[in-house]
């Protein structure tokens, strides 16, 4: 695969923080109440069992709802949550291997341990991808680092946050870059081998540190004291406490009634 | 105040790769002053400029902006009173929107709402980019995020503004726009620049810079009729002190300095 294109790939991130910039009324609540609610919400899909899937499945409901009422273009959420997935999915894979005892037989079909458990945590990383990318285009990284601090995480580890992300920005640029100027003048394919890239990295992270350094210079020279100040001030009000309260109550209930198996009972005890 | 605006002791910067890139420069900027800082490539401009924000702390000498010398102590003091617009514009442009970019300043000096937004505006039309506001700068064209640069720092109202190579980059009407704005700041403002009529048009004292030792300061006409110390310091004439290449005849303004 060619960088240029995981270049762009990336850098579609930033489009991200262009969504936070939106007006709808998720993007004007509390950005506390959006992150507690997202982290419910994770550590719900977290709580799961090994080999639960059909139980999660009506979690899906939180980050449908909050793409549509936060208006954010689905398409490229799905593009960033199947871009992300894959790390998480890393992991999974390997439980087809491992775990082979038979646990559902459909049929001459015996469907293994490992394979529902591989599909557990497909879903849950799809979930928990879905819900994190939702509330980030919903509200912008510097908000979340704001309320993360308003929430009694210690500043220090906060302001790190912000510039990791920051950085993270100037060192896929500095890539794009980099990238572009080796392909120009690696003439044909010559060039382009694996020998190219070690010293490409290292020239990476040093230009990578270096702009870093510059552009922390210029934060400073503007006034920048160690804190992000947002133009959207808010508070926690009623509305955040209802937004909080509602969704809690929602996981937990869909956490400890497995909607589809209720249904299917209520369906099987009426044909039976 | 009676205080220069800068005030620059013997200042050497030696590079930790060994590099001398300033040699015991010493000069003063007195208030008001509009000071262009010359020389060829690697002279040592930047280097200078940015020891007057403290982004670079001197390995030598010393620095003083309105009178306080430049120390650990006093460098919120100096970052609030220098506005530096950076060579390299994507090195200032760090926020998601042109807007949120120029906001950034103005939000960490205290301003908020009405106030900040009657700023953001401002600058941003007087760059003339007030239709980009809504844009991600690494979207932006080279002349659009050097005028976007240029926003960021205007909105801070500094006392001294500081630009290196303000006008790279920009297309004629921009340059010109920018001139126009350079010539009404009222303040303290120091640039360096290869664009070298636009020197002659702005600044009325010019330093040239040679090898990281002041070569010259003085006069900028006096300055660019020196043929000697242009061609030791690697420098040409501007353009509109260079005869006509098609009749030869010696620019109208040339003649009018003749005069003088
Ligand atoms: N970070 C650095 N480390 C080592 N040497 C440096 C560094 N930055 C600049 N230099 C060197 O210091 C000298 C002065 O550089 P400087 O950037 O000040 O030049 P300049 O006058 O601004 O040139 P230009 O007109 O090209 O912008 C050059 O010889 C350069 O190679
Ligand atoms: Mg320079």
């Amino acid at each position: 695969m060619k960088i240029a294109s995981i270049h762009g790939a990336l850098l579609d991130f930033r489009r991200m923080e262009l969504l936070a910039g939106g007006g709808t009324a998720l993007h004007r609540l509390d950005p506390r109440a959006k992150l507690l609610v997202t982290l419910f919400f994770i550590g719900t899909v977290v709580s799961y069992g090994k080999y639960a899937v059909t139980g999660m499945i009506p979690l899906v409901i939180f980050p449908v709802v909050m793409a549509s009422l936060g208006e954010l273009p689905p398409g490229y959420i799905a593009r960033k949550i199947a871009l992300l997935s894959p790390f998480a999915l890393v992991v999974g894979l390997f439980n087809p291997l491992f775990d082979r005892t038979v646990l559902i037989h459909l049929g001459p079909l015996g469907i293994s341990g490992g394979w529902i458990s591989f599909s557990s945590i497909l879903i849950r990383s799809i979930l928990t991808v879905g819900a994190a990318t939702i509330l980030v285009a919903l509200t912008g990284f510097p908000a979340i680092c704001r309320a993360l601090e308003q929430l009694g995480t210690p500043r220090l580890l906060t302001v790190q946050l912000s510039f990791l992300h920051r950085y993270l920005f100037v060192l896929i640029e500095e890539g794009g870059r980099l990238s572009r100027g080796r392909e120009l003048r690696a003439f044909g394919n010559r060039g382009l081998g694996i020998g190219s890239f070690a010293p490409l990295i290292g020239n990476l992270l040093l230009r990578t540190w270096g702009r870093a350094e510059r552009i922390h210079a210029a934060m400073l020279a503007r006034g920048f004291t160690g804190e992000f100040h947002l133009r959207r001030e808010s508070r926690f009000g009623g509305r955040e406490l209802l937004f909080t309260v509602g969704w809690s109550i929602a996981f937990v209930a869909l956490r400890f009634w497995n909607l589809p198996q209720l249904l299917g009972r209520v369906v099987t005890g009426i044909t039976s | 105040m009676n205080h220069p605006a800068v005030e620059l002791c013997n200042l050497s910067h030696l590079y930790p790769d060994g590099t001398v890139a300033l040699r015991d420069i010493s000069f003063t900027v007195s208030q008001g002053e509009s000071v262009a800082i010359i020389g060829a490539n690697g002279a040592g401009k930047s280097t200078l400029l940015l020891h007057l924000n403290g982004v670079l702390a001197t390995t030598g000498g010393e620095v003083r902006i309105n009178g306080v010398q430049l120390a650990k102590g006093t460098l919120p003091y100096v970052r609030r009173s220098v506005g530096m617009v950076f060579q390299e514009p994507d090195d200032q442009l760090f926020m998601p929107t042109v807007h949120d970019d120029v906001a950034f300043g103005p939000l960490n000096l205290g301003l908020t709402g009405r106030e900040l937004e009657r700023r953001v505006q401002e600058s941003l039309h007087r760059v003339g980019i007030a239709h980009l506001r809504g844009k991600a700068p690494y979207n932006l064209s080279g002349g659009e995020k050097k005028r976007a640069a240029i926003a960021t720092v205007l909105a801070m109202a500094p006392e001294i503004l500081v630009m290196d190579e303000p006008t790279s980059g920009l297309d004629p009407h921009a340059r010109r726009q920018l001139v126009g704005l350079l010539r009404e700041f009222p303040h303290t403002r120091i640039f360096t620049s290869h664009d070298l009529d636009m020197v002659l048009e702005l600044c009325p004292r010019t330093i040239v810079l040679h090898e990281g030792v002041v070569a010259a300061d003085g006069p900028t006409e006096g300055i660019f009729r020196d043929d000697d110390l242009l061609a030791r310091c690697r420098l040409e004439k501007p353009f509109s002190m260079q005869g006509c290449p098609v009749c030869g005849k010696i620019n109208q303004r040339q003649g009018d300095m003749d005069q003088i």
